[in-house]
């Protein structure tokens, strides 16, 4: 670029505007554009790499491992923004449903000496399916699909019909 | 009609009263109305407020707890003691009379088989009940309570004895001083519970399940729980409370002054909202009352508030800086979550502040802590965050701000 | 240098290159008053481009279905480094680009710009704001969140209002009689697929015309101009007019970047069917004007229900919109004054109707 560039303007400019200021405007134009281009695809790019917790889970979530819990007792574990309780029954069976008191949203906890689900706030009740039994919650827990597969209990939300 | 037909021949007792009632059903022919839909207020009752008694809407008539013969057009007849008429039901007779039916067990079947049957032997137990047997006639009766003529289901919005509507109904005769004058106890109990937590629980909130008077105090059986046994009926609700204040130094302490437990702090009827400040040495401070300034229990107490005030103070802090890292467009759900387990946290220490014992509450309180300091850096964090991005923004802007200046020069200079 | 020059030269040797650019070296911009309107259609496109570029990006993470959609986004929003910018520069695009397509149809309302022998840009120009509204009404439910959700049950609601073929499209629409995870499939579908390539086609289209047919001069000034040749004033396309499109486009990038860092566009709850629709749903912005039109006018109308009425209506007037050009006569000099004050009073009503409808309670 011996300041003779035939890109860019006619021959008579070249006579009028001193090289050394076309040279300022174009060098102000070429970092203008790279630091843009770098401010562009910087984000791009950290975007484009995956992050290290790879995954939300969506609907499904492992809420505790197989030989964690012994019979007739439970575990709250985290399902996405709402604490979840997982239950395995006197018959070794496991239940999950969400852990949230539908009366003042306290959380509930699993009673093994009444085999119920208990809210501590005012004495709810809940049956082993989330259903209110007694007390004052008006609405039965949210009940979640418990799967197991290999060492891992997940527990997912039922599908909607 | 075959069933009822059963039962009543069964019922020999009843028989004459309930013919009149058969009677009047199968043929509709009711007299009774023809005048006393007319009459003026103490004997007017017409079909349209009929209408909405549950007994009408299961087919019982005028006759059926007046008794007389409503199919004769003759008033002198239809009105005769001989056919069974009673006239006004004098005030005495009515639990009686109610229980007629009430208390039959096989008879309340054909209708409700969940209906209970023992209102009357609980009536019979109720204050109310000792005093009517007494002679007493100025005591609630049934129909005082559940309404006459127009006696609706408890479940129905509209009855007297639906839970919204129970205190209003108690506070009839409780809440008049004239009324109540002779038998010395207090008439401010409505007054208090209308400004009381369960109140507002219940009124305000729509939650059915928070206590009205019927819930203490009972409803056909109403007695007050009495001192001894006050924290029983609290406990129905409030276990841990219970659990924890019957495991305590207060519990021996209140029962050797014959102090009636849950109430000493928290009163009766006005309950309020429990704050921190009934720990404290100010017009709301309770343990003061009784306790002397500066000794080991003063001590314990001032710990006490100090924890749970620490552990709120955190927690409001936290709630700010999350909030300003919000309303500035951050992402922080996930402290916004752990701030409910923070705030568990708390609820749990103030319950546990029954148990009386510094070591249990400050377990919680060093768990709600330590969640309240995670989320406040989490809210912190966010702020780091959100200025990295003014500052990304800064960056980009001037170098966009380079190449608009340097088209404009070079559009200039092509242009000149 | 020269191994640019070799390389140019080398790809024109085959692809024909001068030839492909030279209508645009030949290309002129007119000069005048109001010549800075033309940039609105170039600033467009640029949104246009920026929508699809993050749309592409958001694909990577963005998961379709009502149990993953909103953890998805949230999981942009707070796991993925940038995804906050990305997301809130497509949300803000968006915005500003539906802003943008209005401003660029009411400039060419009121410039008479699509006289014969344009009406055929004008007519693609208007399906193509169709378009940028169903791109609108469509992303506007991905997220899955409690407003997205009941915007979409009353805006699918509305469509079923049409008579005769309004059920029918309304179950085409929601998958099903409800608002469900099935009707977020298919906005889904709708919004990176079915629309991407309607516009791309038309976009082609609209751009080809233009193209072909110049850019148009105000009537007043066409026959000005007309009438005496020597005052015609133009503007070269490459560069001149391109290098000044190009700043507008920067400064749109520079608003893009400075909404989204200091306004990142937010989340919400995520939907929940089983909740009442909280109190004040209101559309997007640009459907206020409608939404607030069918909330004003009564239950009945004469016979009519006011709801069918107003949809009815919205669409007539959508293919009067349609069919504008073909009112307008051929005559520079003897333009119709009613459809500009049709266009004055359009602008009146929807400006009217959607700050109204912002403030209505």
């Amino acid at each position: 670029m011996a300041g003779k560039d035939p890109g860019t303007a006619g021959a008579g400019n070249q006579f009028s505007t001193p090289v050394p200021r076309r040279r300022v405007v174009e060098a102000l134009l070429g970092s203008g554009f790279l630091a843009t281009a770098v401010a562009f695809f910087y984000p791009v790019l950290r975007y484009l790499v995956p992050p290290q917790e790879s995954d939300l889970g969506g609907d499904s979530v492992v809420a505790g491992r197989v030989g964690e819990l012994k019979p007739n007792s439970g575990k709250i574990f985290r399902f996405g923004q709402h604490p979840g309780l997982l239950i395995r029954t006197a018959s070794g069976e496991y239940r999950a449903m969400s852990a949230t008191c539908t009366h003042l949203s306290c959380t509930v906890q699993y009673r093994d000496d009444l085999h119920e689900v208990w809210c501590a706030c005012h004495n709810g009740m809940y049956d082993l399916n989330g259903r209110n039994v007694s007390g004052p919650p008006p609405r039965p827990l949210e009940s979640f699909e418990v799967q197991v597969r290999g060492e891992e209990i997940y527990v997912r939300r039922r599908r909607e019909a | 009609m075959t069933n009822i037909w059963a039962v009543i021949l069964a019922r020999l007792p009843l028989a004459a009263l309930l013919l009149a009632c058969s009677f009047a059903y199968a043929e509709t022919k009711n007299s009774c109305l023809d005048c006393h839909s007319a009459l003026p207020d103490p004997l007017g009752v017409s079909q349209e407020t009929f209408s909405h008694d549950i007994h009408a809407q299961k087919g019982l008539t005028c006759a059926s707890c007046h008794g007389g013969d409503p199919t004769s057009d003759d008033a002198d007849k239809a009105m005769s003691r001989k056919a069974g008429w009673k006239g006004k039901i004098d005030r005495a007779q009515i639990p009686q009379l109610c229980g007629s039916c009430h208390s039959d067990p096989s008879f309340m079947r054909t209708f409700n088989p969940s209906l209970r049957t023992d209102q009357l032997s609980q009536y019979k137990t109720s204050v109310h009940g000792k005093r009517l047997a007494a002679g007493d006639t100025k005591v609630a009766v049934c129909t005082d309570c559940h309404s006459v003529h127009d006696l609706r289901a408890p479940s129905n919005l509209a009855s007297t004895v639906n839970p919204v509507n129970v205190a209003n109904t108690c506070a009839h005769c409780h809440a008049d001083p004239n009324y109540m004058s002779a038998y010395k106890i207090p008439t401010n109990q409505f007054a208090d519970y209308s400004q009381s937590v369960h109140h507002s629980a219940l009124a305000v909130r729509g939650d059915l399940s928070a206590p009205t008077c019927t819930t203490c105090h009972g409803n056909h059986g109403a007695t007050p729980p009495g001192v001894a046994k006050v924290q029983n009926v609290c406990s129905n609700c409030h276990t841990f409370q219970a659990q924890m204040y019957e495991k305590s130094s207060h519990k021996a302490a209140f029962a050797a002054a014959s102090l009636p437990g849950c109430v000493v702090c928290h009163s009766n009827h006005g309950i309020r909202h429990p704050t921190d400040a009934m720990l404290g040495t100010g017009p709301a401070a309770v343990c003061m009352q009784c306790h002397t300034p500066g000794d080991a229990c003063d001590q314990a107490r001032a710990g006490l508030q100090s924890g749970l005030s620490r552990l709120d103070e955190a927690i409001k802090g936290a709630d700010q800086v999350l909030g300003v890292a919000e309303s500035s467009g951050m992402e922080v759900s996930e402290a916004r979550l752990g701030q409910d387990q923070a705030r568990d946290s708390l609820t749990k220490a103030r319950v546990t502040i029954h148990s009386f014992r510094t070591d249990l509450v400050d377990q919680d309180i060093q768990v709600g802590l330590k969640v309240a300091a995670k989320n406040l850096q989490a809210g912190k964090q966010a702020m780091v965050e959100r200025n990295h991005r003014r500052v990304g923004l800064g960056i980009s802007l001037v170098a966009i701000a380079l190449v608009l200046l340097g088209l404009r020069l070079y559009i200039k200079q092509i242009e000149s | 240098m020269s191994a640019w020059h070799s390389l140019r030269d080398w790809l024109n040797d085959r692809l024909e290159w001068d030839d492909l650019i030279e209508p645009l070296r030949k290309k002129a911009v007119p000069l005048h008053g109001l010549s800075y309107w033309y940039f609105l259609g170039g600033i467009t496109l640029f949104l246009f481009v920026i929508q699809v570029l993050t749309g592409i990006l958001l694909l990577l993470y963005y998961r379709p279905g009502a149990n993953e959609a909103f953890e998805s986004v949230q999981y942009i929003m707070t796991q993925v480094q940038f995804g906050w910018l990305i997301r809130s520069v497509h949300a803000w695009s968006a915005n500003l680009m539906v802003f943008t397509a209005f401003a660029h149809m009411f400039s060419v309302l009121f410039l008479k710009a699509y006289r014969k022998p344009r009406e055929l840009t004008c007519v693609s120009g208007v399906i193509l704001l169709f378009l940028v509204m169903g791109f609108g009404f469509s992303g506007y439910l991905l997220p899955w969140n409690t407003l997205a959700f009941f915007a979409t049950k009353v805006g699918t609601d509305i469509a079923g209002q049409v008579p005769v073929i309004g059920k029918p499209l309304m179950i085409f629409l929601r998958g099903g009689e409800e608002v469900t995870g099935a009707t977020l499939t298919r906005f889904f579908g709708f919004h990176v697929a079915v629309l991407p390539g309607l516009a791309t086609l038309l976009i082609l289209l609209h751009v080809l015309l233009v193209q072909r047919l110049g850019i148009s001069v105000p009537p007043k000034l066409e026959v000005e101009w007309n009438a005496n040749p020597a005052m015609k004033r133009e503007m070269k396309f490459f560069p001149n007019f391109m290098l000044r499109e190009l700043m507008a486009w920067y400064v749109a990038l520079g608003v893009l970047g400075a909404l989204a860092a200091i306004f990142p566009w937010n989340l919400g709850v995520k939907a929940d069917p089983f909740v009442p629709a909280p109190a004040g749903i209101k559309p997007e912005w640009y459907f206020l004007f409608m939404f607030q039109t069918l909330k004003m006018i009564p239950s009945k109308v004469w016979f009519i229900d006011g709801e069918v009425l107003g949809v009815l209506t919205f669409g007539v007037i959508g293919l009067v919109w349609l069919l504008l050009p073909f009112f307008e006569s051929e005559d520079p000099s003897r333009t119709k004054r009613w459809i500009t004050g049709l266009a004055i009073f359009a602008l009146a009503y929807v400006a009217g109707m959607s700050v109204y409808g912002h403030l209505a309670k």
